[in-house]
């Protein structure tokens, strides 16, 4: 059986991206014990994914200051229960219950999956996914990789895919040019935008970009061979290794849901501190609107510095977080999906990839729980984190509760939790 | 750079980079990670922990997703798919 492992904080931060490695220095430096606990085997969320290793990097920079601090890390460590000043993670050998006074939630976004003929093929991944697993030893070189979907997030990816010696044959962005252009104005009002723009536009230099563009199917028997894409409303056969495919984020806030904060268009609700409904919880980052690196870690800057009691130091940055605001306000203009997508799915097209559940069972339902009853679908082990967001835009069902664990989770783990704590219930439950 | 780490995927044995995932290494074996309820070949989709497309048996645990798990040498990998 695994060990079980108690250890208590004053301020305990779930999720170490840029907005969790934040709030977690801010608040040590005011004084108080801190611990960070995180699924992924290392700090730095996705947007810094490997970048730790380097140590001339941001990641590395940040990861120095909370071992200077004495700040605990938990990593490979994932949280699955919450309830009053306690929550339940697991490692790969170990259960943790974790004791804190303030909590803050840094659960970062993951990509929206969007269900189109052939999109459960093998090699047809997430854009953020294809990165993340050349980030971890794939090799790409030579491969050749059709980017497409929706959001900043795709030239990022083309740009590191190709630096790793991909063909990228096309970029499809959904977005149409207009949407783009007025996006393109909103980043000369952020100068370390322009920077950053200007800057993958070398290195994506060469690169088709299609506004307008998605694809429509996968074809291959085993593994992906050719993407059908439809480019200005014109269909176009393309042959390819790979489709990285991500229709922009969703934020990750079943954890937010189940303690009970209030949330608002299915993000998290914060006031000008980044404090939740839920008195001694904050939640900071992409949870709270998709605003990208710089605002996460300024709203997890504020979080630290309030959680520590220095609300002086918090107030400072909020003309800067305002200012990135904007530029959040502006994304989710330009990266909004368009109706066209929701008629992607034939009948037979898998929905719910846990379950196997088609399009044509999903359409006769109601709602999402109704779904959920009648076919499974969102009862996997991915509990609907990918079938939920691409519902809600296909259906416009809401998921309506999150019950733990919200991983699945060992037995001897949950045999381990002490039986008579009272789950989920900080402020009265779900 | 640290040697390459060779690992076994379904029998077979594969050299991965030091510091790659096991899902890493079951796309370069060229193994589907699982079949799903109704027998298709699935892998790796979100890469990143949550969708649980990627889960093979790693020694005797089974249901692990192996893009969070780092490959170690001798490390006996299979996968259904």
């Amino acid at each position: 059986m695994a060990r079980e492992m108690r250890k208590h904080f004053d301020v305990l931060t779930i999720g170490g991206g840029p907005a969790g490695l934040a709030a977690s220095v801010r608040a040590a430096e005011c004084g108080l014990r801190v611990g960070i606990v995180d699924d992924n085997l290392t700090l730095g969320g996705q947007i810094w994914r490997g970048d730790v290793e380097d140590c001339t990097s941001e990641a590395a920079a940040w990861v120095e200051r909370l071992s200077a601090l004495e700040i605990e890390m938990l990593c490979g460590t994932r949280v699955f229960d919450v309830a009053k000043n306690l929550v339940w993670a697991e490692g790969t050998d170990a259960t943790y219950e974790l004791g804190f006074t303030k909590l803050v939630l840094a659960t970062g976004a993951r990509e929206r999956f969007l269900p189109f003929p052939g999109w459960t093929l093998p090699n047809v991944m997430g854009a953020g996914g294809l990165q993340a697993l050349v980030k971890s030893g794939l090799p790409i070189a030579g491969k050749r990789v059709v980017v497409a979907g929706s959001g900043p997030l795709l030239l990022a990816v083309a740009a590191y895919l190709r630096k790793h010696g991909a063909g990228i044959p096309i970029i499809c962005e959904q977005a149409s040019w207009s949407r783009l252009a007025q996006f393109g104005f909103a980043l000369l009002q952020q100068p370390q935008k322009i920077a950053q723009g200007l800057s993958l536009k070398r290195e994506l230099a060469g690169i088709p970009f299609a506004a307008n563009s998605w694809p429509i199917s996968a074809v291959g028997q085993d593994v992906i061979k050719q993407v059908i894409i439809s480019r200005n409303g014109r269909s176009e056969t393309i042959a390819c290794d790979y489709l990285a495919c991500g229709f922009h984020l969703v934020p990750n806030v079943e954890l937010a849901a189940l303690i009970g904060c209030r949330l608002r268009n299915g993000y998290v609700e914060t006031d000008e501190f980044q404090q939740t409904s839920v008195p001694e919880v904050y939640c900071v980052g992409e949870p709270t609107g998709i605003g990208g690196l710089e605002l996460s870690r300024v709203e997890g800057e504020i979080a630290g510095f309030t959680a520590g009691g220095n609300r002086d130091a918090a107030g400072k940055l909020f003309a800067t977080r305002r200012r990135l605001q904007k530029f959040a306000g502006a994304l989710d203009r330009t990266f909004r999906i368009r109706p066209e997508l929701r008629s992607l799915p034939l009948a037979q097209t898998i929905v719910c990839r846990c379950e196997d559940v088609t399009y044509a069972r999903l359409r006769q339902q109601r709602s999402w729980r109704a779904a959920k009853l009648q076919t499974r679908c969102g009862m996997g082990p991915c509990q609907g984190r990918v079938c939920g967001p691409a519902t809600q835009f296909l259906f416009g069902w809401i998921s309506d509760s999150v019950r733990p664990p919200v991983f699945p989770t060992r037995f001897s783990t949950l045999a381990a939790m002490s039986p008579d704590a009272e789950h989920s219930q900080v402020t009265g439950g779900n | 750079m640290r040697k390459p780490i060779t690992v076994k995927v379904n029998g077979k044995p594969i050299v991965v980079p030091f510091g790659s995932t096991v899902a890493v290494a079951v796309m370069m074996a060229e193994s589907a990670c699982r079949k799903s309820v109704n027998g298709e070949r699935r892998g790796p989709l979100c890469g990143i922990g949550n969708c649980f497309e990627c889960r093979v048996t790693i020694g005797e645990n089974t249901y692990c997703r192996s893009c969070q798990v780092l490959c170690q040498p001798e490390m006996e990998v299979s996968t259904d798919g």
